[in-house]
């Protein structure tokens, strides 16, 4: 049912490796010099060294945009893991995923980069933090830049690594330091995952060398069995629910909202947690083998946009709701590849990444303009004091409720014509999570900008617009939030789906594979998405502009339902009682009852039966020489009547 | 001339050593034990000496000089101990020399 | 032929020699003197790194002298790809060691000597290609390392120290009777006496004799390695070591029952050792999550990362049993990896004890805020021990984890749970001590990292990262040795099985036993 893949055309070159290089230097510049050359240095290094990857990443989008369908720019840097048949290089390549990838971490990477100077300013660790942000945007290239599945799991665990460390950036408070920790175990537990389906790739693919390069998976796949297939495909899922926060590993990215804001744009809204549906985007061709793999995808994306929405409807922390907004967008990514619309899901994954990004920094631009209060509860009608926030803030947020003109309307349609053509249950499921989105982002805004305010008199006093270097990346990002969608508009309309006609040889031609909709059809479903989107709207303007009384009323009357949201269905109190509290018990008693009490009682119990066996045997040892002659007289005389007694 | 049968060297020997046994048991004070244990030697060197003499071999003769020479440097040394042990514990009563007593 | 080995193998004790020259009281002459000396074998072995053959899977750079020619007892040294990098190893982290050795202030000139007898004894062991020789030096390891626990280490030391001794020699003895039956059967059957590796490599076994002897050998191993449940002594050994000689415990002497795996138990042993290595997994797999768990509540640091070399000799186990290349070359690689990050973590935990004088996490925490650089370097250590894509550690994992799915893939999947806990515990150790708040007084005026620490741990990192990005040379040298260990063992599996008419058990990569 898919068209014939275009040709893949491979062109060697040898620039690729400058676009992480670039930050790489820059890494390198903070930690030996950062401390001793000042701030102004680490503002100015920090930033142009990712300004400088995203003119090389132009370079080369330019290239693969201008080249023929399906060319592939690679750079082989050099062999890596050569063990037997196995042979791992370290091989960076462009494609068109790729390179729409690299633009949207060194693109938005720079935004946030930029941000963060002024940001960050007065900040004892600024050299550290700057390390750490260009240390990660190496490690995102390298995921998205890698030729082979291991080097993609390299820049993998890096961004987990980067992401820890940036969670866990104000160290001296325990909380945000445990968050850091549970980002990373609850990432290493998907990517165990991960490795154990790379070990079953590995083995099922019988002789020959392995190189583990997307083209070769995307070859030997068709060989293997179905069941290996969709065994590893389901394996390397389960490593992109760890990483990209779908359920059940999403625990960690609602606590990662402990590191600084513009990292939670920049890490946890607009790249690194698009890691999973770019990996499944990436191997597409082993995905597409494995119709039950795609399902769970899809149903697991489906199920998590809403449980996610739901949970983000009573949230109060500004930053928590864009959390589980950020799961729920995820949740439409996986749907999106889940049905197979892989163009579909990375549209909506450069969307999101905008709009996100712009809300994260507004909402880091509202926190810092508060002095530090997160709690919508005590802001309210901003509007007046943060003009550039409100406005841009208002962008963003017409565009994740997927608002008609808006980005997020188009990739969000995009998504949901193409469930219904495959799953109309699971279309219900997103429709709805749509409704849910449209009305808590506007709960959120109209909490936050509108209506009275409701900080104390000494916040309201300090209350101030963000200076220009904040403001300016917020500006583009609203600018880019709305024509971002242009790319990708509906078939019927203007140039069309420019977007999936460009990432058509990279993850297959599916913007026009199986029947399309036809354009009433289609016309109606875009109603039905605007309708619960503006539907959403009304409802959150009724309930916090019209009638601010209604939520709590709601809430009283739904008692029971109020406080499962609130306590976000009691997960973190589930896994911790079924997984991190056993644990610890188990290893207690393994220690205390078993290694100390068992394994070394053992031992010391063989010296135990050997001392007090000396301990008998030594009050032979009077000490008196006289009673040692008399035994061996005694000694003596016993032998001699032996022998002769028997000679 | 009647010579004396080696059995009475032999039976003399013995009536020595046992001495020089019981005295090395029995007796509490170093000095006796050690004299007592120079009977001992000199019991089993008559004991060579006569048996030699039967045989008409110089094997015992010459095993007599090598217990002799090791009867001097023991005196010697032995007695070194001894006045050592004295010094330090102002007594050569073998029962209160028990240090080595576990 | 220069006699490279040799020189390698006796400079630490020719040193040692001229170290008693020096007079007890002229501290800073030891020792400078021991430092520059350590570096002597250190630029020999570089330099047989470079000389060293990396097409070739046999011993190469041989030497043999008679030593008791009568009973066929020679003094032969040789070096392939098996042992190359653990003797590099070994002489590069001496220096390390005796840069640590300025925090020793008592009896620092014992001390020096001391090491570099022991450097002598482990380098011998692993290049003596003569049993005899090779149980001589085994043993000379475990006496300066019983004096150094038992003189320089801490509270409970003679405890530990006779642990360790008595826990060794139990296994030890057996194989040395194991030994002498195997030149005594040299004799019966070829005719003469023989202790050489590559003599007695040609021996035919019955399966019974065979599976006495190899349990004799894999005693040994098992409890130096230390494989669960023989593991009791590790913990003790190490938390009363002192850091000296908690890293060379950690970094080299615990090798040696792996390497002896490699090299004497499996070789000399195949058939009954592909019968045995599912024993062998099984154990690696308790080890690697039994360890990792105990690892958890640990509150003693230095407990916490003897247990963590529980966990981590486990993987190496864990990859030897595959009996395959991926598996034994990743379990070759993780045996430097563990002896370079847990050799680190040690100087690490080393360096906090200098400065606060207990090595209980509960009495640390925040030290971030005062120690900076030193928490930079302890983070890359940590994140090296976990196996983090980039450096070293994860590409001895991934191999031996892909090489035991190949054979095992219950105990692959299990193993990988194992690299799930070790990310647990070591970041939750290193959350407590560098991060939160901090509230201890007594942390608020420690000192960071000085120059001479800084170059203890520099040379480490760079390493890390080397080994992570580009293990290509390393993994090059070590494949044809390893080879030429798989296919002996696959020959001689295939010969006695063909006589048992039983389908033959394919040992290389790609072949899964069916």
């Amino acid at each position: 049912m898919h068209e014939v893949q275009p040709a893949v055309v491979v062109e060697n070159v040898t620039f690729l490796w400058w676009i992480p290089l670039l930050p790489a230097l820059g890494v390198l510049f903070h930690i030996f010099l950062g401390r001793r050359v000042g701030k102004t240095a680490v503002s100015v290094v920090g930033p142009s060294v990712v300004a400088a990857a995203f003119i090389v990443s132009l370079v080369a989008f330019i290239r693969v945009w201008l080249g023929p369908p399906g060319l592939v720019l690679q750079q082989v840097l050099w062999s890596w893991l050569p063990v037997g048949s196995l042979d791992v290089r370290f091989a960076l390549q462009v494609d068109a995923l790729s390179a729409v990838m690299i633009l949207v971490v060194t693109g938005v990477g720079f935004l946030i980069h930029l941000y963060s100077v002024v940001y960050m300013h007065d900040d004892p660790g600024y050299a550290r933090y700057f390390a750490y942000l260009n240390l990660f945007t190496v490690a995102m290239l390298v995921l998205v830049m890698a030729d082979n599945l291991l080097l993609l799991f390299v820049g993998w665990e890096g961004v987990g690594l980067c992401s820890y460390l940036l969670i866990g950036f104000w160290y001296d408070n325990d909380a945000n330091a445990s968050a850091g920790k549970k980002a990373f175990i609850v990432n290493r537990v998907g990517d165990a995952a991960f490795l154990v389906g790379i070990f079953w790739l590995f083995w099922s693919f019988g002789p020959g060398s392995h190189t583990f390069s997307f083209s070769e998976i995307a070859e030997r796949g068709r060989q293997l069995s179905p069941a290996v297939v969709t065994g590893v495909t389901l394996l390397l899922f389960v490593g992109a629910t760890g990483k990209s926060a779908q359920l059940p590993l999403y625990v960690w990215l609602p606590d990662a909202m402990a590191g600084p804001t513009p990292v939670s744009a920049l890490i946890h809204a607009a790249t690194m947690v698009t890691a999973g549906v770019y990996m499944i985007a990436r191997l597409h061709a082993l995905y597409e083998l494995a119709p039950i793999s795609l399902d769970v995808v899809a149903t697991v994306g489906a199920l998590t946009a809403v449980f996610a929405a739901t949970i983000g409807l009573v949230q109060t922390d500004i930053k928590k709701v864009l959390a589980y907004s950020t799961i729920s967008q995820l949740g439409y990514m996986f749907l999106a590849v889940g049905v197979g619309a892989f163009s579909a899901g990375i549209f909506h994954l450069l969307t999101h990444a905008f709009f996100k990004a712009l809300l994260f920094l507004g909402s880091g631009s509202v926190i810092h303009a508060m002095g530090g209060e997160q709690d919508i509860r005590k802001m309210g009608g901003l509007r007046r004091y943060l003009p550039v926030t409100y406005a841009t803030f208002l962008v963003g947020t017409l565009a994740i409720a997927g608002v008609p003109g808006f980005a997020g309307f188009f990739s969000k349609d995009m998504i949901l014509a193409r469930a219904y053509a495959e799953a109309p249950m699971l279309w219900g499921l997103a429709l709805v999570g749509a409704g849910l989105t449209a009305f808590y982002m506007f709960r959120l805004f109209f909490l936050v900008f509108l209506g009275e305010c409701r900080a104390d008199a000494h916040t309201r006093a300090h209350l101030h617009e963000s200076p220009r270097t904040m403001t300016i990346p917020l500006v583009v990002l609203a600018v880019l939030s709305v024509v971002g969608g242009y790319v990708g508009l509906p078939e019927f309309l203007a140039w069309g789906d420019r977007f999936s006609a460009f990432l058509a040889p990279a993850v297959g031609g599916s913007a026009h594979a199986g029947g399309h909709p036809h354009l009433a059809l289609e016309v109606a479903l875009m109603g039905a998405s605007v309708f619960v989107a503006l539907a959403g709207i009304a409802v959150a303007y009724r309930f916090y502009i019209q009638a601010p009384q209604t939520p709590q009323q709601l809430a009283a009357r739904w008692r029971r339902a109020y406080q499962l949201l609130w306590n976000k269905y009691y997960v973190d109190e589930l896994y911790a009682a079924l997984f991190v509290r056993p644990i610890v018990q188990l290893a207690h008693v393994l220690w205390r009852q078993f290694d100390v009490a068992v394994v070394d009682g053992a031992v010391n119990g063989a010296g135990g039966v050997v001392q007090e066996t000396g301990r008998w045997l030594r009050r032979w040892q009077t000490g008196n020489v006289q009673h040692y002659a008399l035994s061996l007289l005694v000694g003596t005389l016993l032998l001699l009547g032996y022998f002769l007694g028997r000679g | 001339m009647t010579t004396v049968p080696a059995s009475w060297y032999v039976v003399l020997g013995i009536l020595l050593f046992t001495i020089g046994a019981l005295g090395v048991l029995v007796r509490r004070n170093l000095i006796i034990v050690f004299m007592a244990i120079e009977l001992m030697l000199n019991a089993v060197n008559l004991v060579f000496v006569a048996f030699a003499r039967q045989q008409q071999a110089m094997d015992g003769q010459v095993m007599v000089f090598f217990v002799m020479t090791v009867a001097a440097a023991e005196a010697a040394v032995g007695l070194a101990i001894i006045l050592a042990v004295f010094r330090n514990r102002e007594t050569v009563n073998a029962d209160e020399v028990n240090l080595l007593r576990w | 032929m220069m006699p490279l080995l040799t020189l390698i193998v006796f400079t630490p004790l020719m040193a040692a020699l001229m170290l008693l020259a020096i007079p007890r009281e002229q501290v800073r002459a030891l020792r400078r003197a021991a430092f520059v000396f350590s570096l002597v074998p250190f630029a020999l072995s570089v330099g047989l790194l470079f000389a060293f053959d990396a097409a070739k899977g046999e011993l190469q750079w041989t030497e043999r002298a008679a030593w008791i020619p009568r009973y066929g007892i020679h003094y032969l040294l040789g070096v392939d790809g098996i042992s190359l990098f653990l003797v590099v190893l070994t002489t590069f982290l001496m220096p390390i060691v005796f840069l640590q050795a300025w925090d020793v202030e008592k009896r620092v000139k014992e001390y020096l000597v001391l090491l570099l007898v022991m450097e002598t004894g482990m380098l011998g062991a692993l290049l003596a290609t003569d049993l005899f020789l090779f149980y001589v030096f085994w043993e000379l390891m475990l006496i300066p390392m019983y004096f150094l626990i038992g003189i320089w280490g801490g509270e409970h030391r003679i405890y530990a120290a006779i642990k360790l001794v008595l826990y060794t020699m139990a296994g030890s003895l057996l194989m040395l009777v194991a030994i002498i039956y195997l030149a005594i059967a040299h004799q019966q059957q070829i005719g003469q006496y023989s202790f050489a590796w590559e003599h007695l490599l040609q021996l035919r076994l019955s399966p019974e004799v065979q599976k006495l002897l190899f349990a004799a050998f894999a005693l040994a191993f098992a409890i130096k390695v230390p494989m669960f449940p023989l593991h009791t002594w590790l913990p003790d050994a190490h938390t009363e070591a002192p850091t000296g000689g908690s890293v060379i415990l950690a970094a080299i002497l615990l090798k040696m029952g792996t390497y002896g795996f490699l090299r004497f138990a499996i070789p000399l042993f195949p058939e009954i050792a592909v019968d045995a290595m599912p024993v062998v997994a099984a154990l690696a797999v308790i080890g690697i999550i039994y360890g990792a768990l105990v690892c958890m509540v640990q509150p003693d640091l230095k407990r916490l990362v003897a247990y963590s070399s529980v966990s981590h000799l486990g993987f190496v186990m864990l990859g030897m049993a595959a009996l395959n290349l991926q598996g034994v070359q990743g379990s070759l690689y993780q045996m430097l990896n563990h002896g370079l990050s847990t050799g680190g973590l040690f100087l690490a935990v080393g360096a906090l004890y200098e400065r606060r004088h207990t090595r209980l996490i509960a009495e640390f925490g925040g030290l971030w805020a005062r120690l900076p650089v030193y928490g930079a370097f302890f983070l890359v250590v940590m994140l090296s021990s976990v196996g983090l894509p980039g450096l070293n550690g994860f590409v001895g994992e991934f191999l031996i984890l892909l090489g035991a799915f190949g054979r095992f893939p219950l105990a692959a999947v299990l193993g990988t749970i194992g690299v799930i806990l070790g990310a647990v515990y070591l970041l939750w150790m290193f959350q407590r001590v560098m991060f939160g708040p901090l509230s201890n007084p007594q942390n608020a005026s420690l000192k960071d990292l000085s120059p001479r620490e800084i170059a203890m741990f520099a040379p480490l990192v760079v390493l890390f990262l080397f080994m992570g990005l580009y293990p290509k040379p390393l993994l090059v040298r070590m494949e044809p040795a390893v080879r030429v260990t798989l296919e002996r063992v696959e020959s001689r599996v295939r010969q006695a099985s063909a006589s048992c008419g039983e389908e033959a058990v394919c040992v290389a990569e790609g072949g899964r036993p069916r």
